[in-house]
């Protein structure tokens, strides 16, 4: 008989011993004196919060949802967890205008993508930043993702045909950021797949995997949506047999993890085939499939594993992919976290907590002084770029720029 | 995914066996969810009699200096211990009077540290002690949460200010021929610790905090970062959960995060740790290993486990996997071929290897010399 069953709540709060293991490697409380830490946070202030709501601290919302706290902790506890789902059921404060911008990403992209030019000029302004920065207290420092004229969806759908004539097919949630800001990832994730014979596909019509929503406390449309976004995916998972891959890190974490752990999303039927790209890759490869490399390429490549890539577990099979192109001189980074955790480093109040976190990365970036960075998300490429000045490529984007 | 060794559990043992094995040429990875004992290092290495060059010279190549002598050192609260090989933050000592005056030095506001037992110890030594303490500006913004006064964060900031800390010491010695200060220097490189015996012109004694360990993370952190320099895999957030066994053999493991990706390799080290990292489990009715569901000794009569007594050895801590003279595990009474039990793990079942920290080498290498002598 396995006693524990019966002990042990949700996010194994309970099993804390109070080591404060997680102390150190929270990324916030280094550089922020406001945030209570995700000991306190977390299992200590679950305590108090289950004899009485009162206890709710709003400091919770400098919680980067990074997950580092929980990939140090010994005993299991799923301590961001606990945090994000205190600040669902606590925080009743309503989100802010310029919070409902930011997790709204991708109707704000399909506002912005038909005026794209426009959009990206208008934002691209010093005088739009410093109108945004003293409104909406957006950070004037950040340079904004730029909207992309033609959606990748749109794209794909006008390849269809071709991609259905491949033997073998994936569906590909392909997420807001690829599909309104840079489809091209999305076409060298076609390119890599298809040179390994496999046919792209689209979901039924995936909608944002809502982790901006969960974080700028939107938990009621995030559930609506995550809601129609496991319907479609198991349409494809178990109606068509199909796997789903992504190219975000952080979607994936979203679609396999937060939609059980923080919206109560039973996702267990189709878990395991919501895949991050560069593990089909991988896999294909291990069991026989080949592909052309250029014979004449070289670059020198330091990887950054993503926070979100790191909880995954899964990092190991880019650097695999990356170690095994020809000519890739490769360096992995240390484990740090890049600072912007998704929307959080646009906001004006965490914008110089943001840069301080992100400090040991962009040195340790400069020290080796790479070709390019390699990075499986996309909020940690705009912050590592616009930080260091160095360019950053999904690992997806290097596979395809290196075959023959 | 396929290893020529895979290694369970990434403290001490695991570590040490990865950096041995990789860089004798094996590929292999370490697979570990969650950090683990060596955040609570005191900086001595348990039950080490000798100091193998071997270890040493890994550790060195990572940046971790070790030193060997026979001593005693100074403990969090003021006692002093026999201790032998150490990292270089400690210092041994022929006898507990290690010196005739000292200057016990704390930070304003942080309460992990216990100066007051500290001086309280060395006078009992005969050493006549002066607790001081130093208001560092910089320290002010942790102290607004108090909860967070600790250890590493304060690391996080002496480190940066290395040369003020000199300064304000130096400027609190008189006659005093010894400095104690807390365990909070030297979080990513023990260069300060060099910085500080250099600039303070008399002996500088660390000595132990509430957890964190700083030299602890540090070891840890150096470790792992040698490791996947070598070309190690480590990966960082993943649980096995099981393994696939076969005629005596395990053939592969399966994992949290990797589904049905299952991860294969010639052989397993399985270094999981004790109670504490969950390597051994125990409920009321016995004590198990998880993962490969191996032999662990220990008493079936429960009331034998504890010691009432709170200081006295504990009876569960000598309870632990059951292994053959090379360090196979069993199972079923029956060793598998492929598979090696090392550090904490073994708890008390292997004592002429030691334990804590010794233990946790000792079988590393041992299992790690199976494995090469194999190929
Ligand atoms: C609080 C404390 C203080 C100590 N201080 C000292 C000291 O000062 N000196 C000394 O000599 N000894 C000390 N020890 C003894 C210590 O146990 C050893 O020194 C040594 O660090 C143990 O190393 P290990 O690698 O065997 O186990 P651990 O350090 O416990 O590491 C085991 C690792 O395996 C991981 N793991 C467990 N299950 C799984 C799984 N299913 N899948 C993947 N990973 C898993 C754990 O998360 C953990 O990271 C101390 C022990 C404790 C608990
Ligand atoms: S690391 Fe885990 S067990 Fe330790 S204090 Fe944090 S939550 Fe608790
Ligand atoms: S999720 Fe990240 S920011 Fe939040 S408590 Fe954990 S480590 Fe800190």
């Amino acid at each position: 008989m396995n006693l524990q069953e019966f002990t042990q709540s949700k996010y194994n709060f309970e099993e804390c011993m109070k080591c404060t293991v997680c102390t150190a490697y929270c990324p916030v409380l280094q550089v922020n004196p406001l945030y209570p830490g995700p000991k306190q946070a977390g299992p200590d202030g679950e305590r108090l919060r289950l004899k009485d709501p009162f206890f709710f601290n709003y400091a919770l919302k400098y919680c980067m949802n990074c997950k580092r706290c929980e990939v140090a902790c010994p005993s299991g506890v799923k301590v961001a967890d606990l945090i994000q789902a205190a600040r669902i059921k606590h925080d009743h404060s309503k989100p802010k205008l310029r919070d409902r911008m930011l997790a709204s990403t991708d109707t704000m992209g399909s506002l912005a993508r038909p005026l794209a030019p426009v959009v990206n000029a208008t934002i691209g302004l010093g005088v739009t930043k410093s109108l945004l920065d003293a409104t909406l207290k957006i950070d004037k420092h950040r340079t904004f993702p730029k909207y992309s004229g033609r959606s990748f969806e749109g794209w794909l759908k006008r390849h269809a045909k071709a991609q259905a004539a491949f033997p073998e097919q994936v569906a590909y949630f392909h997420g807001c950021y690829v599909n309104y800001n840079y489809p091209q990832l999305g076409k060298d994730l076609v390119k890599v797949l298809n040179a390994l014979g496999v046919g792209v596909q689209l979901l039924e019509k995936e909608k944002c995997c809502s982790i901006a929503l969960i974080t700028n406390g939107m938990s009621g449309k995030a559930t609506k949506q995550a809601t129609h976004n496991v319907g479609v995916l198991r349409k494809a998972i178990i109606d068509k047999g199909l796997k789903v891959l992504t190219t975000s890190s952080t979607c994936s974490l979203t679609l396999r993890d937060e939609y059980p752990g923080l919206l109560g999303i039973d996702n267990s039927d189709i878990r395991g085939a919501i895949q991050i790209a560069v593990r089909y890759i991988y896999e294909k490869l291990e069991g026989g499939a080949k592909l052309e490399f250029k014979p004449d390429y070289h670059k020198k490549i330091a990887y950054h594993v993503p926070c979100h890539m790191e909880r995954l577990g899964w990092g190991v099979f880019s650097e695999k992919l990356l170690r095994s192109i020809p000519g890739v001189e490769f360096t992995l980074l240390d484990s740090n976290c890049c600072g912007i955790a998704g929307t959080y480093g646009f906001k004006k109040e965490n914008y110089e907590a943001s840069q301080k976190i992100g400090e040991p990365l962009f040195n340790q970036i400069r020290e080796v002084n790479p070709d390019v960075v390699a990075c499986d998300c996309e909020t940690c490429k705009w912050q590592i770029e616009m930080s260091t000045g160095y360019k950053v490529m999904n690992p997806i984007s290097i596979l395809a720029e290196a075959l023959a | 995914m396929r290893f020529d060794c895979v290694i369970i559990g990434g403290g001490l043992a695991g570590l040490t066996a990865g950096l041995k094995l990789q860089s004798k040429g094996l590929d292999t990875a370490i697979v570990s969810t969650g950090q683990n004992a060596l955040h609570f290092f005191s900086g001595s290495f348990a039950s080490m009699q000798e100091a193998p060059a071997e270890i040493i010279e890994l550790f060195s190549a990572a940046g971790i200096k070790l030193h060997y002598e026979k001593g005693v050192r100074l403990m969090p609260l003021g006692t002093f211990r026999d201790a032998e090989l150490s990292l270089e933050d400690i210092e041994l000592f022929k006898a507990p009077k290690f010196a005739k005056k000292a200057l016990v030095v704390n930070l304003s506001g942080f309460h992990d540290f216990f100066a007051s037992f500290l001086a309280e110890g060395l006078e009992k030594q005969g050493i006549s002690c002066q607790i001081r303490s130093i208001n560092f500006p910089e320290l002010e913004a942790l102290a607004k949460s108090p909860s967070e006064m600790r250890s590493v964060q304060i690391a996080r900031i002496m480190d940066r200010i290395t040369d003020k800390v000199i300064r304000e010491v130096r400027m609190l010695l008189s006659d005093e021929d010894a400095v104690v200060l807390p365990q909070v220097f030297g979080l990513q490189d023990s260069a300060v610790i060099e910085q500080l015996r250099k600039g303070i012109p008399v002996r500088v004694v660390f000595a132990g905090t509430l957890p964190p360990s700083v030299p602890g993370i540090r070891t840890q952190m150096l470790l792992k970062r040698r490791y996947e320099a070598l070309g190690g895999t480590f990966m960082a957030s993943d649980e096995v959960l099981k393994a696939h066994l076969y005629e005596g053999r395990v053939h592969s493991i399966a994992t949290r995060n990797l589904d049905n990706h299952f991860i294969e390799a010639d052989n397993f080290i399985l270094a999981t740790g004790g109670y504490f990292s969950k390597g051994l489990r125990s409920n009321p009715f016995g004590i198990s290993e998880p993962i490969f569901g191996l032999d662990v000794r220990f008493d079936e009569n429960r009331s034998a486990w504890y010691n009432p007594s709170f200081a006295a050895d504990q009876p569960y801590m000598k309870y632990g996997v059951v292994t053959d003279a090379s360090l196979h595990a069993l199972r079923e009474g029956k060793a598998l071929e492929n598979v090696f039990a090392i550090g904490s793990i073994l708890g008390g079942t292997r004592p002429e290897l030691g334990t804590g920290a010794g233990l946790a080498i000792r079988s590393a290498l041992e299992a790690s010399n199976q494995i090469l002598n194999i190929k």
